[in-house]
């Protein structure tokens, strides 16, 4: 699955590309809408021992046993609440199905290829080899997350063989 | 469409065949072989040759060509079978194991072998076919000389020509247009096709040949469902000869008889092509043959028999209805708990449909768990080769018995318990059973016996072999793990004694025999036993014998566990692990150097594993005094696990936290529980290490004191 959507993109480069726009704190941040799978509330959330502290647990999506970053405290943000509003987006990458904890889910966006500035070296809580770039939409700037190499990264630690996965998938 | 695309079907048919043969041959009485099984075994050879042929799968052909004409020869009386010669046969369809091995990885297998099986079958061929022949029984076909052979190979191909003028008319039924063009190209190796003509549900082909109608159905059975084909001959004639012989039984013989020695003394030549033109010269002359082939048709049989009773479904979908179901079961209980806060009287139908529900799906579960359920036979029938070989090879004579084929085992716990069900049997032929001069030196017979067992006892299947040899002797035991520096004394239970043989290199062999005794493996028994979620016994008398017992989990798929609390947390414990569980007092509690506590039950000392501790439960009780103990075992050892809560025990559906996450110190899976939630399986061994880890972490840092403890994530990826 993953990887047919990875060729179809490389294929259909210097198109058009659709992004889910959700937000973190007061930013927003986008990923490529083909990886998204399903979008849920946050709830029964059961917490993994020992795990690093953006990893808020696993919870069961229809019998899949299914992990839970957020990304939120990943990025090292100030505010970190857990309500109603607080949204779990499903990615589907390399074949595994990750949710990811985010503020909120606001609309998606088609951007086209002059409307997506490269990353600069941003050199913060996010490396920038984790971005595809910076979307820019009238006044709004939406960060464009790389979601398939930031989840499988070594320091998000939730895969074991990351080189496997990354040869497999290229 | 390629013809690749049927590899696959090819060999799984090819393996299932050559199962079958090693049955046949293990069960062949020697003295009357029964003519059936001659028959079968023949048949499967052939079957395996009409498709390798197919396949283009050269070295396969050419080593089931020699062998199937061997056959041939043992089936119509003019090999006698003897125990070598059957041991030759066992060794060639070990070759075409191999061969099939190689071919699947898509390699060329090991030429070498290849050419010395052939040159064995050969041999074979020459000696025991000519002796016989000079024996002079006088029935025709036997000389294997060159020149001899030379002329019969004339005489069958002028044979062959007379009759190869005859068109077949095949039929394809329910073909698709592209499998049919591809079956087509097929036909042609065969023959010229003369006309063709019809549409997906019936199209006719008429091709001259020289290969027999049923040869062709065989190859063809290979890729398409033998019901999909039909053949008759074209010409009225030749069809009379296809009806006719049936009559005549004697014919076929006596023209199948000179081809066959032909082929025998023909050299494994490069010459010999795969082709099928080629292939089917040598098959052509027993044409007349047909019906008697066609009532024992060879390919047909194990396909067609099995269909009308079995499907082949792949074990993903039997996975994914078992996970389906799994989620049904969830979502019953779930709803089950909203229907039992209900007023019973105002919601009765409401109630009653619930407790149907819960049975309906109960049913459901056991039925859809079944299909993972094969029969014990699977397992147990490698043995007889096994216990074969072994005690031929240790010069004893030993009778095997097998109890309880029918016994049914989850399909992946089968396969893993071969290995360590392999391992025992040859320690018990090699250890256990003496030699007939010892065995009759001490009033037994001189046959030893070897049983195999399996049944169903609760939720569990108990496999026991039991041998009825030395049985375990405790002195030399004890000696020897004192050689070895274990720590022992001689107040040890006898089965505490008797667990020492599965301690890493530990073997009381007194010679290192090409079977076993090099001290490896007992131990990979155990362990391999125990990650299977079961656990092994020793029962043993001294001069009467022993019996290994090992019990284990039905499925892997299910798990009985015990639900605890720790916190606001819920735990799940593999009940088999669990051996009881005790509030501590004070008296039992002892504090080690350091962190380290001891709680003494029963006279034995265990560690104590803060469960709340090792996962970082917050607000879980953390006085000893007022948790409860549970004791558990793992990997051989026991500790005892401070908790808050028993909550009870349940059936869970084991749900792998590698597919989507990683592996988690501590946890060996994670499971659903009724309310949806997600509870983690605890991994005893596991959480042992994680709790030395963090205590040990925490010694170190305080002797260096102002170093920081380690983060989660380290632990968590050390």
């Amino acid at each position: 699955m993953s990887r047919l959507t990875s060729d179809a993109l490389s294929a259909t480069e210097g198109e058009n590309q659709q992004f889910l726009v959700f937000s973190l704190g007061e930013e927003e941040y986008a990923i490529d809408i083909l990886k998204v799978q399903e979008i849920l509330g946050y709830e029964n959330v059961t917490r993994i021992a020992n795990a690093p502290d953006f990893i808020k647990g696993v919870t069961n999506l229809r019998g899949v046993i299914v992990p839970i970053v957020d990304l939120r405290i990943k990025f090292h943000l100030d505010k970190v609440e857990y309500g109603g509003q607080t949204v779990v987006i499903v990615v589907n990458v390399f074949d595994r199905i990750v949710g990811i904890v985010v503020d909120g889910v606001s609309d998606v966006m088609t951007l086209t290829p002059n409307q997506i500035k490269p990353a600069p070296e941003l050199g913060m809580s996010m490396s920038s080899d984790f971005l595809k770039g910076l979307g820019s939409l009238e006044n709004r700037m939406l960060v464009l997350v790389d979601i398939d190499r930031l989840l499988t990264s070594k320091e998000m630690a939730l895969v074991e063989q990351v080189e496997q996965i990354e040869q497999v998938a290229g | 469409m390629d013809i690749t695309d049927f590899y696959d079907t090819f060999f799984e048919e090819a393996e299932e065949l050559l199962t079958d043969m090693e049955r046949y041959l293990l069960e062949l009485n020697l003295e009357e072989p029964d003519a059936e099984q001659l028959n079968a075994i023949f048949r499967t050879a052939h079957s395996i040759k009409g498709g390798a042929g197919t396949f283009g799968f050269e070295a396969l052909q050419k080593t089931t060509h020699l062998f199937e004409n061997l056959l041939d020869h043992a089936r119509h009386g003019e090999l006698n079978l003897r125990r070598d010669i059957v041991d030759i046969f066992l060794e060639t369809k070990d070759m075409l194991n191999d061969q099939l091995t190689a071919y699947r990885n898509g390699e060329e297998p090991d030429q070498e072998a290849f050419e010395r099986i052939c040159k064995t079958l050969q041999q074979l061929a020459e000696e025991e076919i000519k002796a016989r022949g000079d024996g002079g029984d006088g029935s025709p076909g036997e000389p294997v000389s060159q020149p001899q052979a030379q002329t019969r190979e004339e005489e069958t191909e002028t044979a062959s020509e007379g009759e190869s003028a005859e068109s077949l008319l095949i039929a394809l039924l329910g073909i698709s247009e592209e499998n049919r063009a591809l079956l087509v190209e097929e036909l042609e190796q065969f023959g010229t096709i003369i006309a063709q003509s019809g549409d997906t549900t019936r199209y006719e082909v008429e091709l001259e040949t020289t290969t027999s109608a049923a040869d062709i159905e065989s190859v063809m059975c290979f890729i398409i469902e033998p019901e999909q084909i039909e053949t008759r001959s074209a010409k009225p004639s030749a069809a009379a000869e296809d009806t006719s012989p049936a009559s005549e039984p004697d014919a076929p013989k006596a023209t199948s008889e000179p081809s066959a020695p032909a082929e025998v003394s023909e050299p494994t030549s490069p010459s010999q092509q795969t082709t099928a033109p080629e292939l089917a010269q040598p098959v052509a002359p027993q044409k007349p043959t047909e019906p008697k082939k066609t009532a024992s048709k060879p390919p047909a049989k194990p396909k067609g028999g099995a269909e009308s009773s079995s499907i082949r479904v792949s074990v993903e979908k039997v996975d994914q209805i078992i996970n389906l179901v799994g989620e049904l079961i969830i979502t019953q209980s779930m709803l089950d708990q909203t229907v039992s806060q209900l007023d019973g009287v105002s919601n009765g139908s409401l109630v009653n449909g619930m407790s149907l529900l819960q049975r309906n799906a109960r049913d459901l579960q056991e039925a859809v768990m079944s299909i993972r359920m094969i029969p014990m036979d699977f397992v147990f029938s490698r043995f007889p080769r096994v216990v074969r070989e072994t005690s031929s090879k240790l010069g004893k004579q030993i009778d095997l018995h097998t109890e309880g084929e029918s016994t049914e085992l989850d399909k992946s716990l089968t396969e893993r318990i071969i290995d360590p069900l392999t391992h025992l049997v040859r320690n018990s032929l090699d250890h256990g059973i003496e030699t007939p001069e010892e065995r009759e030196a001490l009033g037994k017979p001189r046959v030893g016996n070897l049983t195999l067992s399996a049944r169903h006892q609760g939720g569990n299947i108990i496999i026991e072999v039991k041998d009825d040899g030395a049985g375990l002797n405790r002195d030399k035991l004890l000696a020897k793990a004192r050689e070895n520096g274990l720590g022992v004394s001689d107040s040890m239970t006898d089965d505490e004694v008797w667990q020492l043989i599965f301690a890493a290199g530990f073997s009381t062999a007194k010679e290192v025999t090409d079977v076993s005794g090099r001290g490896v493996g007992m131990d990979v028994v155990k362990r391999n036993i125990q990650g299977l979620g079961g656990s092994v016994q020793i029962m043993s008398t001294a001069g009467q014998g022993t019996t290994i017992r090992i019990v284990l989990p039905l499925t892997l798929a299910i798990l009985d566990g015990m639900s605890i609390k720790v916190g606001d947390e819920i735990f799940i414990l593999p009940l088999s692990t669990v051996l009881q569980s005790l509030q501590p007092t004070k008296a039992d509690l002892y504090e080690m150097a350091g962190e380290d506590l001891v709680l003494r039950v029963r006279d034995e000392y265990l560690p104590v594993i803060a469960v709340h501790d090792a996962l970082d439960v917050a607000g879980a009780q953390t006085d000893p005094l007022r948790s409860i103990a549970v004791i558990v075992q793992g990997e051989g050892r026991r500790y005892a696990l401070l908790i808050d809560d028993l909550i009870g025990q349940q059936q869970v559906v084991v749900k792998n936290l590698e597919t989507n996450y990683r592996k988690v110190p501590g946890v060996s899976a994670a499971t659903i529980l009724g309310d949806g939630r997600v509870a983690l399986i605890l991994d005893i061994a596991g959480l042992h290490q994680l709790s030395q880890r963090k205590k040990e972490a925490r010694q170190t840092s305080l002797d260096t004191s102002a170093k920081p403890l380690p983060t989660s994530t380290e632990v968590a990826l050390s």
